[in-house]
């Protein structure tokens, strides 16, 4: 299972929501199947994608809120985890892109790479819908229920260690910065009253 | 324990009137009231953290999602949290309002204080961040004010230093 393929499956369920992904890889692929104002890509402060997933998730707990995470990151903040448990936002997904290594600085093999199971972590630290697919279709299904489910989900998600053949965005990180705080302002039908 | 309630009150109810929604905290002796009147405040958004470069990202959040934040923390979770500073904050121009407890000045009988407090304010100078003390209960309500401004502004960090003469009720 490929990165660019999950994406490209739950592309269409990411429209409603604030999407917060981290650098590199996961960054550029959502980018390259078509940049939303709703979608910030945080290209930089490995860890942090899931804080601010949950920072927004508390401040918007009527807006869909889903963090495009990967093992590498998740492995930065893993009392990230135990804060997103203790919390427990139910409009936040954290979807984690589990490839074993850290693809964009030359592949090195993470802790994943050796054992360590983030999703097993993930229910440690008291997220209970915490698990790992395989599968495509097994992840559409389980990502999109996560979504739609208003219980806080962590997803783990094996892909294969391939990427880009490059990692340009054509969008200034302070011009996504603003786009996305204006996009996640209330607007006419009702949103959230920040 | 001699830890101003007064002086901690009337920095909580600065932090309220400075519009602030949600406070990040990880526990400290000198925060503890702090921490509590943000726990007891029912308008209040508090995110306890396992480490405190995790609030960064929780301010971060709330700011793009339309909330004023603030971060408790002492003056080693500011060290701690550099990184979250420099590369979110910094590089997304976030305006970040820094509640550091000035840990390891004179009075400090803690040894294992003593390091950061002479670290503290190099690496806040160093990292460019507009830097005040408070220490003067009769101030602090405008100084927190002022602080928040100048965050919301600038679009930047701006660090308060909760020091012991405001935070410490006993002599000594």
């Amino acid at each position: 299972m490929k990165r660019i393929e999950c994406l490209e499956a739950i592309y269409d369920e990411l429209a409603g929501c604030a999407v917060v992904t981290i650098m590199g890889a996961v960054a550029v692929e959502l980018y390259s199947l078509g940049h939303r104002p709703n979608f910030f890509y945080l290209e930089h402060a490995m860890g942090l994608a899931s804080s601010m997933g949950l920072g927004i998730a508390l401040s918007q707990p009527e807006r869909k809120v889903v963090v495009l995470d990967g093992d590498g990151s998740v492995l930065m903040n893993l009392g990230g985890l135990t804060t997103l448990a203790r919390y427990a936002p139910g409009n936040l997904t954290h979807i984690v892109f589990d490839n074993q290594s850290l693809l964009s600085v030359g592949g090195f093999p993470t802790a994943t790479a050796t054992g360590s199971d983030l999703a097993g972590v993930a229910r440690a630290a008291g997220i209970e819908r915490a698990g790992t697919v395989t599968g495509l279709e097994e992840f559409r299904a389980a990502a999109v229920a996560a979504i739609d489910t208003p219980e806080l989900a962590c997803l783990v998600a094996k892909v294969e260690p391939v990427g880009p053949s490059s990692f340009h965005m054509d969008l200034h990180l302070l011009e996504n910065r603003f786009e996305f705080q204006r996009a996640l302002r209330p607007d006419p039908q009702g949103d959230p009253t920040p | 324990m001699p830890v101003s309630e007064r002086h901690s009150k009337l920095v909580y109810d600065a932090l309220v009137a400075a519009g602030v929604e949600v406070v990040s905290a990880l526990p400290e002796t000198w925060l503890v009231h702090l921490i509590r009147l943000a726990e007891d405040d029912p308008g209040m958004i508090l995110v306890r953290l396992a480490k405190e470069e995790e609030g960064v990202g929780i301010s971060a959040g709330a700011h793009l999602a339309g909330r004023r934040s603030a971060m408790l923390m002492q003056n080693h979770g500011l060290l701690q949290s550099v990184n979250g500073i420099v590369s979110l904050a910094q590089l997304y121009k976030i305006p970040l309002l820094m509640l550091i407890s000035d840990r390891g000045h004179l009075g400090e009988p803690d040894p294992w204080q003593t390091a950061g407090g002479r670290a503290t304010r190099p690496v806040l100078d160093a990292l460019g961040i507009v830097t005040d003390e408070l220490s003067d209960p009769a101030t602090v309500q405008l100084q927190v004010a002022r602080g928040m401004t100048l965050a919301q502004a600038s679009l930047a960090p701006v660090a308060l230093l909760l020091t012991r003469d405001l935070m410490w009720e006993a002599l000594g």
